[in-house]
């Protein structure tokens, strides 16, 4: 974890832009394809789409059907009448949709800003800063990474009870911001050391102080590398299930996943109500589906950057 | 820099010091005081020592779930890395069609786990569920399997199939990345040397993709020695408890039983473990690097 390896990390990142101009040609290292082989890959890598892409149109699909059509045996692939009866279901299910929607976004949001916060001042001292012991700072920060989550829920929960954490969205984000701390810091780090010195020097001259030189001149620059652990911290928040099966317990307080795994149990025509279940993973799906689709460029360089440690 | 007091530094980077202090180490310290006492949250706990421990290694459940994960993830990570990897080779182009299937098959990676357990609960449904429907429509099979939650061993497949579908674009993209970073020139010479394809992947891609592989390997290694939210809710650990993972146990033993000192010395055991992965990760990611 020396600042050499972490530099690398950083041009990786920023070679693999799938739009480079490098690649345009279409005449690339690594790829199979000339003459009949490319039509065979052509038809294989459309079958890859189309499995991939199978089991989300499915559970769309059957969150469409009637409730009727929903419990058939044996089931049908599409609606024969498309029905949103599934949703309205899930709407009103336990304390309701909305609250539960409330509860999965305020945890969210809770955890980015809290992220956000502790990062990007972490990031700036560490790449900007000449504090005695940097190394070991660092090396310290990333245990977290080292010993899982899953590990440390025992004494993390005794702890929220003591503190009246438990039950609360704050608890779950504190949670969630252990699990993206790691990760987040190192991208910071590393956007704060590939900006070059001169811009910084210019205004240390102009007699700006720490604090003025972070906002006026590092945080322009880092609106990529916020957008990347923003983008994941929501993510992970969102889709979070062990944490919150054990901080969350009051119906309220829960968040989606928890309730989709409830939902689970509801039975309708005597069987689990599995057009509500599919409404609801549904619902939880597209909201990262589409950041995915939107921010995918961030997706894959934060990716690659954090997962290259 | 050079202007800025050491001091200056040092406060930027308190805040998420004390945060990882509060809520990491502080816990883990509490984690091993916890794992030497016996306690069940409505009884004070009584120290007793490295009995837990000794209690983990004479419980069957224990090691049953140990082996389980162990088998689990022995039987994925080879799947994820030869499956990720010729997909990575299909689609390291940049033409239209493989930036397509880069972005289709990267796309389950985004989705929660629980959605795409519950999803799958679904799919495997014996009754309800269109693996069964298809299946029976090409004549594959005649009556209904049973795919969750009656036999372990189906059960450790479906539960395999369905991470596969999850993650296999996960490690896709990073092989795709590591094909792309290496040098156009490197290619080019062994094409005028006149390498068939294979053999160029053999010589040229495998050994310059080599720190990636090792990576990738790791990640899932660690990632399905943790698993937990496939199985609470595709299977709840049955039958028996044979599908129970060691997170499963642990969290069954610490939340539902509510024997925090045994479910203590159980994270500390599974802790070790994973540090141990992690260890061998790093060393080794450091070592390819020179």
């Amino acid at each position: 974890m020396t600042q050499v390896s972490a530099r690398r990390t950083t041009t990786t990142a920023e070679q693999v832009d799938f739009e480079a101009e490098a690649f345009k040609s279409g005449r690339r290292s690594g790829g199979f394809g000339r003459g009949r082989s490319k039509y065979l890959i052509g038809a294989f890598l459309i079958v890859i789409c189309l499995v991939m892409l199978m089991p989300i149109v499915m559970s769309v699909s059957a969150s469409l059907k009637t409730t009727q059509e929903a419990a058939a045996v044996p089931p049908t692939y599409f609606p024969s009448e498309l029905s949103l009866v599934n949703y309205q279901k899930l709407w009103s299910y336990g304390s309701g949709m909305p609250r539960y929607l409330t509860n999965s976004i305020v945890t969210a949001a809770l955890t980015i800003v809290l992220t956000l916060a502790l990062t990007i001042p972490a990031g700036y001292g560490l790449a900007r800063f000449r504090i005695p012991g940097k190394e070991v700072i660092f090396m310290f920060l990333l245990v977290a990474l080292i010993i899982p989550y899953q590990a440390l829920l025992t004494p993390v929960f005794l702890m929220f009870s003591t503190l009246g954490l438990t039950n609360s969205l704050i608890g779950l984000a504190i949670v969630h911001t252990t699990i993206q701390l790691p990760f987040s810091l190192y991208v910071m780090r590393n956007a704060f050391e590939s900006v070059p010195h001169e811009l910084e020097e210019a205004a240390v001259v102009d007699g700006a102080n720490s604090w003025q030189v972070l906002r006026r001149v590092f945080l322009p620059t880092m609106v990529p590398a916020v957008i990347t652990v923003t983008l994941f911290a929501f993510v992970t928040s969102w889709n979070e299930f062990l944490g919150a099966l054990v901080v969350l317990t009051k119906d309220t307080s829960l968040t989606l996943p928890l309730v989709l795994a409830a939902a689970r149990s509801v039975t309708s025509l005597g069987s689990t109500d599995w057009g509500m279940l599919q409404a609801g993973v549904t619902l939880a799906i597209i909201p990262c589906v589409l950041v995915y689709l939107l921010l995918q460029k961030y997706y894959v360089s934060g990716l690659l950057s954090g997962s290259v440690k | 820099m050079t202007n800025h007091n050491k001091l200056t530094g040092l406060l930027y980077v308190v805040p998420a010091l004390a945060f990882v202090m509060a809520f990491t180490a502080w816990p883990f310290l509490q984690m091993v005081w916890i794992s030497l006492n016996d306690w069940s949250l409505i009884t004070p706990p009584t120290f007793v020592g490295f009995q837990n421990y000794v209690d983990a290694f004479t419980d069957s459940q224990f090691w049953t779930s140990l082996r389980f994960t162990l088998k689990y993830t022995l039987y994925i990570t080879p799947i994820l890395m030869v499956g990720g990897y010729l997909l990575s080779l299909l689609v390291a182009k940049n033409d239209r069609l493989s930036r397509l299937t880069r972005t289709v098959a990267f796309t389950p990676v985004v989705i929660g786990l629980g959605a795409s357990s519950l999803l799958w609960y679904w799919l495997f449904s014996p009754n309800y569920g269109l693996v069964n429907k298809l299946l029976l429509d090409l004549g594959v099979i005649e009556t209904p399997v049973l795919w969750l939650g009656v036999d372990a061993n189906v059960s450790l497949w479906a539960v395999i199939i369905s991470i596969t579908w999850k993650v296999l674009g996960f490690g896709m993209i990073l092989f795709v990345a590591a094909i792309q970073a290496i040098p156009h020139e490197v290619t080019e010479a062994t094409m005028v040397d006149g390498a068939g394809f294979w053999q160029r992947v053999r010589k040229v891609i495998l050994p310059l993709t080599r720190r990636t592989i090792l990576l990738v390997t790791l990640i899932s290694v660690i990632g399905s020695l943790l698993a937990f939210d496939q199985f609470y809710l595709m299977t709840a650990g049955q039958p028996r408890n044979l599908t129970a993972t060691s997170t499963f146990y642990v969290y069954l033993n610490s939340f539902p039983y509510l024997k925090l000192g045994y479910g203590a010395a159980l994270s500390m055991i599974l802790a070790l473990i994973i540090l141990t992965f992690t260890i061998i990760q790093m060393v080794l990611s450091r070592r390819s690097e020179t």
